[in-house]
């Protein structure tokens, strides 16, 4: 698959990086309109519970290991633990429970 | 001014450590699919994203087409277009097109929510800070999990995988915990999400990467216009 590696390689990557550069370096306009504006604002966090729901329920092993890592990060993110605590402690959780279930 | 070289880094080690682990597990299923380690490193390596690449390996076993590679990779990585002209709107006046040409390269679903979330402009060494790590991560734990995979045992494998929704997780619930249209915006998507994951025909025909633009799109417009945002000093101040 060497050959073929490389012009299948050359595509993945170029296409990956055209669809990111083209409008990250060419849109220069300010936004005016101000859904347009709001719609931007509420963008990443929507991005982020598409992507979180419903797969951190299969992330971890099992179901109840995962729903047990989610419900620990979920606790404590609502009490503003910073990232590398909340994703530490939910793996050790998620293991522990793997371990049982 | 706090937007330096080290305050990005500081902002990219949690990024980092979770690509660590689920590059891992990238890096573990490209070998188990045929690809000699190198070839998965060299994926991790220009392509610095999740779901394309995974899509990618299976274009490159199955022995597919050019076009089918740049068609599924085009839609799956479409989101970032989105998040790019999000971006923009965000960047300080020092952003020269040749910092755009270089960070575009980075423009990651965590890359972006983290510089997204931040209160001031953006600058170019902020950025360079940012991704320097996760760039790092991704490729080091792809090297990791497909040169060593195996002698993990399954038990802590499996509990890696959690590290990058977990951190999800951490990102987006103390905002919503202080603004209800953020956490409507959440919801909406997380439902619309679930559905098409749930319905077996939706689930057979939308891509994971096409749901996200589906469903991110439809919940930040349905929130837009439901609930356009009241105060933003910080965008006033420049706008």
């Amino acid at each position: 698959m060497d050959k073929n590696f490389i012009i299948l390689l050359a595509a993945m990557a170029l296409t990956t990086y055209l669809v990111r550069m083209i409008p990250f370096a060419f849109f220069r306009s300010k936004i005016n309109s101000k859904f347009v504006r709001d719609f931007l604002y509420y963008v990443p966090y929507s991005v982020l519970g598409a992507m979180t729901v419903p797969y951190i329920f299969y992330a971890g092993g099992s179901v109840y290991a995962s729903v047990a890592g989610f419900l620990v990060a979920f606790v404590m993110a609502y009490c503003r633990f910073s990232l590398l605590p909340v994703a530490g402690a939910s793996c050790v959780v998620a293991y522990v429970v793997g371990l049982f279930v | 001014m706090k937007m330096k070289y080290s305050y990005g880094l500081k902002r990219g080690l949690p990024i980092a450590l979770g690509y660590l682990s689920v590059a891992f597990g990238f890096g573990i299923s490209a070998v188990e699919k045929g690809l000699s380690p190198i070839q998965a490193i060299l994926i991790s390596l220009t392509n610095l994203t999740s779901a394309g690449q995974v899509a990618g390996v299976s274009v490159m076993v199955a022995f597919g087409s050019v076009i089918e590679m740049i068609v599924s990779q085009f839609i799956i990585n479409l989101r970032y277009s989105l998040m790019g002209i999000a971006l923009t709107q965000r960047l300080d006046k020092s952003f020269s097109n040749i910092h755009r040409f270089t960070v575009a390269f980075a423009i990651t679903d965590e890359n972006f929510v983290m510089a997204a979330s931040e209160k001031e402009k953006i600058t170019p060494a902020y950025m360079y800070g940012l991704i320097t790590l996760p760039i790092l991560g991704w490729t080091l734990g792809t090297a990791l999990g497909a040169f060593s995979g195996e002698l993990l045992p399954d038990g802590v494998r499996a509990a890696l995988g959690l590290a990058i929704y977990s951190m999800f997780v951490a990102i987006i619930v103390p905002p919503a915990r202080d603004s209800r249209p953020v956490m409507y915006a959440i919801i909406i998507a997380s439902v619309m999400s679930s559905v098409i994951y749930y319905v077996p025909w939706l689930a057979s025909h939308v891509s994971s990467g096409f749901s996200v633009i589906i469903c991110a799109v439809t919940a930040s417009a349905l929130m837009a216009w439901l609930r356009p945002v009241e105060e933003r000093p910080e965008e006033d101040l420049n706008g």
